[in-house]
């Protein structure tokens, strides 16, 4: 046996290996792509853009949109990945802010200027609307059925005491679809509103999943019944033969998903020719793809989609909201923080005082009381109100405190005392809510 | 024992240093330096009293403590009667046992948590049957109390298996010298056996909770957030590389580990637990009463389908057509293996690649360092074997972003380092070196220098000798160090999200994570799991047939 093992040759073939191997990726021309779209979708343009292009390889980066965002500004110059792609409009809004992508026009004629009220297009240039996209509600009609739940058409439903722990949603700060759908609440309901109609339909969540594809997994498979997700989940969910639905409600907001030339790409000539080509009328039509169920950006192409595909430029879909992503942009970080501080870490007291209010209420509506109606009122004040009012959040110096390097001592205390401020406000109203809540239904007794 | 080749080990003990600085301990210092220091690069303990002044964060760290110590609890109620059955009781399951042990570890945790999502989960097929049987469920799988309950089901193997090894290296004679005394039952093993074994067992535990510590994967596909590893992930790629607050949680991170694993030696110190003769007279197996046997056997069965129940998910999810709110999919479709095959194969041949590296740097490592340890009188070389252990408890985020801020921009045969899949490979092997050495010390410490000093009186120089006679002695330890390098590394998926920057880098662990991130991609990614799980399988199964015949070998040769 002492014979055989030759720790010499073995070594000889590993360094003839790492040797190979790093000669390989050298041999052909590479457009690297940066990402958060599921990987069907990105196989399936991966395949025909190296079929129409021989000899070229595109090399996928899959990131969360905000992820991909940090890792850009991350990497040096001439290192960077040639292409990013994403839904989030306010992701491009911080990526042209800071100066990371290149303008570019593909020069394609067809494609509106406008959808609704908002640009498709960034007006400056820097990026451009690649597919649409609306917000809306999905659910599984097997859990729907087995726990005899209505089907819901507004997001003023899902608050409802009947839909406690069936909804699901995610995070802001983890998912640009969800801060956009966040944002679309705020911006289409007002912010005290539009914080309480999330902080009550997070009440009534099951959970707070930590990418924003967790929901329509999960309200696919059943765990959660009802979810708060972007068109294309639901659509592409439905398509590949899982029971479940996806309507649009009154709030939405129809965006572009975009697509831009990053720069100091390390190859910007094969990045923009992948951008044009998801552009061409070949790159639109395979939005359609059942895996992918995506809105085209072109008119023309849904000719040729199949019956009953929604069609932004119909008409059907009432997109209430005009979607300002200047405000958005402004506001982005402290949205995310008070969403992750009052929200997704505090998630389980919430809950428990959205629970206590709704029993509260179910007693109170049994046996009145008007004593007992003043500490519900009480109580729901204290759960459903956003730790920042309006004024604060139009506060220029308030909002640049989220924007300063956070490595100074100076401002990394700031922002955490902040943080810790929302987070045990958050704990302490909750609690004390669950308190009267429950005081309340005692009343009724 | 002289040192005629000093020149040669010292050369060998510096290049060791060197790598060991580079890829773990300047990575990991630059990680803590952050925590520590302005932007401006002055130092600073303001980061850290912020996060003690956050109450989210003294929540994050009790919670991951209270986890950690649950998980060790529960992982050794579940190990410490299988261990006992196999070794102390003529007991049919023996077998079965120690190979269905093994399987938890073999599939990344987060799989295994998503498994057990469709089975256990509030709408998983055990939930669906007990309401619809006695209109109540269990919530086995919310917040803490779910990862502990994943965690338990994934790590016990590592207390059973250093358990049963410690159990059958007792004295049989101790144990019949109780039995005269009077001891008996629950007593003769409170108070002989369990002592006895204990080494054994502090080291499985606090490995167990070192793991635990931190796991990343499974708290995330559970949504639990106010926990240590969950957090500093969720800062540092959302708020970004910036944030100071990330790299404190690190910190703590590396530092409660590092003294847990403190207190485990600490805890043994001082006690000699050595007996004099061990193996072959280990006491004669007791036969079970019948209703010992019945209980014995339940609990194996439970156990038994508890740890495969991952494994049967996973199974079922990739044979799934379409599976929602119901016990069993609806229908099943081959179709997810063959997109898997068609699509990723590339993924398969880069965790060969990567894992298959990671492990010979090694087990070439272990050996070399275990060699310097116990054959030389080098100074300092204790120093080798504590900075490759102390990679045990170096969280995998952590290592990550250490490498990311230390070679960014660095480049290497026109690539970037960053960017290349050579960091993945190290990070493997940085990591897994631990029980890699530990394999290999083991089997060096069990030969005797006789056989060596023989051969060189033969006229064998220091470096035929150890080509002749000590490494084909230390095969079964080197590929044993080799398997269980390879295994843990597949599954790795903490450092590799951070690492892993194209698709075509990717390894399977990798792969499996973002198919699981879309609806069509589920039963592939399924697929591509239970590949991973045959592979590995395979994997300790043909090492274990090659470390038995050389045992034969070796035996007859004796």
């Amino acid at each position: 046996m002492g014979h055989q093992f030759r720790p010499a040759s073995v070594i000889a073939y590993l360094l003839f290996a790492l040797g190979a191997l790093f000669v390989l990726p050298l041999q052909a021309q590479q457009v690297s792509i940066i990402t958060s779209f599921p990987k069907e979708l990105t196989d399936i343009y991966k395949k025909a853009f190296e079929a129409k292009n021989p000899g070229t390889t595109v090399e996928i980066l899959n990131k969360g949109t905000s992820a991909g965002v940090s890792y850009v500004r991350e990497t040096a110059v001439g290192n960077r990945p040639d292409v990013f792609w994403a839904s989030a409009p306010d992701a491009f809004e911080v990526l042209s802010k800071d100066g990371l992508l290149v303008k570019f026009d593909p020069g394609i004629p067809g494609i509106p200027a406008k959808i609704g009220a908002y640009p498709i297009n960034d007006p400056q240039g820097y990026y451009r609307g690649q597919a649409l996209a609306g917000y809306g509600i999905m659910w599984n009609t097997r859990y729907m059925k087995a726990n005899k739940l209505p089907e819901p058409r507004e997001w003023a439903d899902l608050i409802k005491p009947v839909y406690f722990s069936h909804v699901a949603s995610s995070s802001p700060s983890r998912s640009g679809t969800t801060h956009l759908t966040v944002e679309t609440i705020l911006q289409g309901e007002g912010w005290s509103k539009g914080w309480m109609q999330i902080l009550q339909i997070a009440g009534n969540s099951a959970a707070i999943t930590e990418r924003s594809f967790g929901v329509p997994d999960g309200v696919s498979n059943g765990q959660y019944g009802i979810g708060l997700v972007i068109d294309f989940f639901g659509l592409a969910a439905k398509n590949s033969g899982f029971p479940v639905e996806f309507i649009y409600p009154g709030v939405t907001a129809i965006v572009p998903a975009n697509i831009g030339l990053i720069n100091g790409a390390k190859n910007a000539e094969l990045g923009k020719k992948f951008i044009t080509y998801s552009l061409s009328e070949e790159g639109q039509m395979l939005l359609l793809d059942p895996k992918i169920s995506r809105l085209p950006v072109s008119p023309k192409t849904y000719a040729k989609a199949p019956a009953g595909y929604p069609n932004p430029y119909s008409g059907k879909i009432k997109s209430k909201v005009n979607f300002d992503s200047d405000l958005s942009e402004a506001r982005y970080y402290v949205v995310s923080a008070m969403f992750d501080q009052t929200i997704t870490f505090r998630h389980k007291e919430l809950v428990t005082a959205t629970k206590a209010i709704h029993e509260a209420t179910a007693k109170l509506a049994a046996k009145p009381n008007a004593q007992g109606q003043k500490l519900l009122a009480d109580a729901r004040e204290l759960v459903f109100t956003p730790v920042v009012d309006e004024t604060k959040v139009k506060d220029k110096d308030f909002l640049a405190v989220f924007r300063a390097t956070k490595r100074d001592a100076e401002t990394s205390k700031r922002v955490t005392a902040l943080e810790e401020h929302w987070s045990s406000e958050a704990k302490k109203n909750y609690a004390k809510a669950m308190d009267l809540a429950r005081q309340a239904a005692a009343l009724a007794r | 024992m002289n040192s005629r080749y000093a020149p040669v080990p010292t050369a060998v003990a510096i290049a060791i240093a060197i790598f060991l600085m580079a890829f773990l301990i300047v990575p990991v210092l630059s990680v803590v330096y952050i925590a520590f220091s302005n932007a401006d690069g002055s130092l600073t303990l303001a980061h850290f009293m912020s996060f003690f002044d956050l109450t989210l964060m003294r929540e994050s760290f009790w919670n991951s403590l209270y986890v950690a110590l649950m998980t060790v609890l529960m992982a050794s109620l579940i190990a410490l009667p299988l261990a006992y059955f196999t070794v102390r009781f003529e007991f049919r399951g023996a077998i079965l046992i120690q190979t269905l042990g093994v399987l938890p570890l073999i599939m990344p945790p987060f799989v295994g948590a998503a498994a057990m999502q469709l089975l256990f989960g509030r709408s998983g097929s055990l939930n669906l049957l007990l309401s619809e049987w006695f209109g109540f469920g269990i919530p086995f799988m919310e917040g803490l109390n779910g990862v502990i309950f994943v965690e338990s089901l994934h790590y016990f193997p590592f207390i059973l298996l250093n358990l049963t090894m410690a159990l059958n290296n007792i004295d049989g004679a101790m144990e019949e010298a109780a039995q005269n005394l009077g001891a008996s039952g629950l007593r003769l093993f409170r108070r002989v056996v369990f002592p006895l074994a204990m080494p054994g067992y502090v080291a499985g535990a606090s490995l167990v909770f070192l793991k635990v510590y931190d796991d990343l994967g499974t708290p995330l596909v559970l949504n639990v957030t106010n926990m240590l590893a969950p957090q500093a992930y969720l800062r540092i790629t959302s708020i970004g590389l910036e944030d100071p607050i990330g790299y404190v949680i690190c910190f703590i991170m590396v530092a409660f580990s590092l003294a847990a694993m403190w207190l485990s030696v600490q805890v043994m110190r001082g006690k000699d637990y050595a007996t004099l003769q061990r193996g072959g007279n280990s006491l004669s197996k007791r036969r079970l009463t019948p209703m010992h046997a019945m209980l014995a056997y339940g609990w194996t069965v439970l156990v038994l389908l508890l740890v495969l129940s991952p494994h049967l998910g996973i199974l079922l999810l990739s044979l799934a057509k379409v599976w929602s709110y119901s016990v069993l999919p609806d229908a099943y479709t081959l179709a997810h293996y063959v997109t898997v095959f068609q699509d990723s194969s590339r993924m398969m041949a880069n965790t060969l690649l990567y894992c298959g590296l990671a492990a010979l740097i090694d087990v070439v490592l272990g050996a070399a360092i275990a060699y310097l340890i116990l054959r030389t009188t080098l100074p300092g070389r204790q120093a080798l074997d504590f900075m490759a252990t102390a990679a045990l408890t170096i969280p995998g985020v952590v290592l990550g972003i250490g490498y990311l801020r230390l070679f960014k921009g660095v480049e290497m045969g026109g690539a970037v380092l960053t960017s290349s899949w050579v960091l993945i490979m190290i990070a493997y092997a940085v990591r897994r070196l631990p029980y890699a050495l530990r394999s290999c010390m083991a089997v060096l410490q069990q030969m005797h220098v006789s056989l060596e000093e023989a051969a060189e009186n033969l006229g064998a120089g220091k470096l035929r000798t150890i080509r002749r006679i000590v490494l084909p002695l230390m095969i079964g330890g080197i590929l044993a160090g080799f398997v269980t390098s390879f295994i843990t590394a597949t599954v790795e998926l903490s450092a590799t999200i951070l690492l892993v920057n194209a698709e075509r880098l990717a390894p399977m662990s990798y792969g499996i994570y973002l198919y699981m991130q879309s609806i069509a991609g589920r039963g592939p990614g399924a697929a591509l799991g239970v590949i991973a799980v045959v592979i590995v399988a395979l994997g300790t199964y043909a090492s274990h047939r090659f470390i038995a015949s050389r045992a034969v070998q070796i035996e007859m040769k004796g």
